[in-house]
């Protein structure tokens, strides 16, 4: 017994100084539809790192709805990044246990977004109901599939844009956009949950007669299966910013805050913004969005800061118990 | 050949229990690994939902059980699972008939059949039905074009908790089926009374408290149902919105005080309504011994 103990104790000994290359783990906890892409960059990540460091990351992935994933990193998923749908999300993670200091936004470039989207229409071949703008998703007997804004990170984006279109085509008048968004939630018929679950609604179950989604899940779609859809882009919409911090509560106790910041950097360099142009993200550097262009529509985007004073203030106003996307359906 | 003895023997007299004995050891260290177990597995997460809910204060608290969503959700949750539960009864029964009394080909099968949608995910389930019953599905093809509309409307939630409930009734009714002799039934026919008769005055009285056992887990089932009923329900506020959905909801927005005040009230009222119904079955197994 002594021996084995004593020769345990030698082989951790020895085995410590052989590690001078470390193996470290990352946990990224994301949304839905980044899944494939951040595939291909925690592989173009992992080499940079070897070739930088000699270290071997290799980096864990979890998906699911954006605000359930924060929810699980409050309730102690050991994330090292968060790269959620919103900001709100990973503001919860400051004002529910403090996992991130409340100015994360300001750690990395661009408000920590290192990729943009919008949001799109999506229709069925020949575009039988003609639609081409945002005014006519209200016209009576156009059945519109969106998620639930109460469950569904798109579906707040969806939401904010309807509402930011509305709010401009009015001129500013906050009575008319919430009139315009009304008649829109009517033409709903059905509220998934989630983002996936609404594009299964739409393309599978072949209800509804316009999808409104991530450009980037659109452009997947349209790639997939070319002779089904096709999409329609509005005249504005909202610039969704996906974002992404690393999480100081979790890195601090697995001591891998340099390599979590290093990766959430790599996001913005040349080969990690190619990599989001290629699955159809909008990316910030001109060279790259340059070479991608021709794959975005043109048309004007309007932010959440601009519009709607930001995420806290919007959920506010809008998600809330009782605010107004409740009282779309209880007067 | 020796005939039978009509005297039992009695058993030797150091094999004779002076006092009653149990396998297991005494009454206190069982009722203690009993509580204790209880109140690890079940108590204590159902105390932590109580405590969420402390955030509240009682005016939050009531507002928050009692807003227009909330009690719209109230009516479709409890009233569906209870029409679903209702129609288990007869088919459950049925279906348990069939399986104890005959014998056919396939009827292993069939059993088996009926322990599936205990074993399958419920999500699957609900996406399943979905793709039958909406509009482009095998069923809904047929079924709109008459303007039965299943998928996305309260009809949806019927077929998704009638479909999880059924084998709670089943299986419940089954063993006392297997037990309840068909020489009975015959001595009922044989005494001059008619098949409905039988039914009425045998068979069923025997199995009330089966039945009732097998309805109030269907429904209790039901009430709780979350996974299939988010698939085919559509999810529209006031008209198909579950009360679990709601709970989700509000997890979302991170309302945890919010999302355990409802789940406080279904905990509640489920609890009263399964309290209930042992009352009514207690009534029903003693009117039948008497």
């Amino acid at each position: 017994m002594k021996t084995l103990v004593s020769s345990l104790l030698l082989a951790a000994g020895l085995a410590a100084p052989l590690s001078a290359q470390k193996n470290i783990e990352l946990l990224n906890v994301s949304y839905d539809p980044t899944r494939e892409v951040y595939v291909e960059f925690n592989a173009a990540f992992a080499r940079h790192w070897k070739a930088k460091t000699g270290d071997t990351v290799t980096v864990k992935q979890s998906h699911g709805g954006s605000s359930r994933q924060a929810r699980s990193v409050i309730d102690g998923l050991p994330a090292d990044v968060v790269t959620l749908a919103l900001a709100a999300d990973i503001d919860a993670l400051h004002t529910n246990g403090n996992y991130l200091p409340a100015d994360w936004q300001k750690r990395l470039p661009r408000n920590s977004a290192p990729y943009t989207s919008t949001l799109a229409f999506l229709v069925r071949k020949g575009n039988p109901k003609g639609i081409k703008d945002w005014p006519d998703l209200i016209r009576s007997g156009v059945s519109v599939i969106t998620p639930n804004p109460k469950t569904s990170g798109v579906a707040r984006w969806n939401y904010l844009a309807a509402w930011g279109y509305a709010l401009e085509a009015s001129g500013g008048d906050q009575t008319k956009a919430h009139d315009f968004v009304t008649a829109l939630y009517k033409n709903v018929p059905v509220l998934d949950s989630g983002a996936r679950g609404s594009s299964t609604t739409f393309a599978e179950r072949g209800i509804g007669d316009v999808l409104i989604n991530w450009e980037n899940e659109l452009l997947l779609t349209k790639k997939l299966r070319p002779d089904d859809f096709e999409i329609i882009v509005p005249s504005v919409s909202i610039l969704a910013e996906p974002t992404v911090a690393w999480v100081d509560k979790v890195v601090a106790r697995k001591k891998t805050a340099e390599v979590a910041k290093a990766y959430l950097e790599y996001l913005y360099t040349p080969e990690g913004q190619e990599i989001f142009a290629k699955h159809f993200y909008r990316p910030h550097l001109p060279e790259v969005l340059a070479k991608y262009e021709s794959q975005y529509p043109k048309l004007r985007l309007f932010t959440i800061d601009e519009v709607f004073g930001g995420w806290t203030k919007a959920t506010k106003d809008h998600f809330a118990d009782g605010a107004t996307f409740d009282r779309i359906y209880v007067k | 050949m020796n005939a039978p003895s009509l005297v039992l023997p009695t058993p030797p007299p150091n094999l004779r229990p002076s006092k009653r004995t149990r396998v297991l050891p005494g009454f206190g260290l069982t009722l203690g690994f009993a509580l204790l177990y209880l109140s690890l597995i079940i108590l204590l997460p159902l105390a932590a939902t109580f405590v969420k809910t402390a955030g509240l204060t009682w005016a939050q608290f009531w507002d928050t059980v009692t807003s227009t969503r909330v009690l719209a959700s109230y009516r479709v949750t409890f009233g569906i699972s209870l029409l679903a539960a209702l129609f288990n009864v007869p088919m459950g029964v049925i279906l348990a008939w069939v399986l104890v009394r005959y014998e056919f080909p396939g009827r292993k099968v069939v059993d088996a059949l009926v322990d599936l949608p205990f074993a399958l995910p419920t999500a699957v389930a609900g996406i399943a039905l979905t793709a039958i019953y909406a509009k482009t599905g095998w069923f809904g093809q047929f079924l709109e074009p008459m303007g039965i509309k299943v998928a996305y409307a309260p009809a949806g939630i019927w077929v998704a908790l009638t479909f999880i409930g059924l084998p709670f009734v089943v299986r419940t009714v089954q063993p006392i089926l297997e037990e309840l002799e068909p020489e009975i039934e015959e001595a009922a026919s044989s005494l001059g009374a008619t098949r409905l008769q039988t039914i009425l005055r045998v068979v069923l009285p025997g199995l009330y408290p089966a039945i009732i056992t097998g309805f109030a887990l269907a429904f209790a089932r039901a009430v709780g149902e979350y996974g299939s009923v988010v698939f085919i329900s559509g999810n529209m506020p006031l008209r198909t919105e579950i009360t679990p959905l709601l709970i989700i909801t509000k997890l979302e927005q991170y309302d945890y005080a919010g999302a355990t005040a409802l789940a406080v009230v279904m905990l509640l009222v489920s609890f009263a309504l399964l309290l209930g119904i042992q009352f009514v079955q207690r009534r029903f197994a003693r009117g039948n011994r008497a």
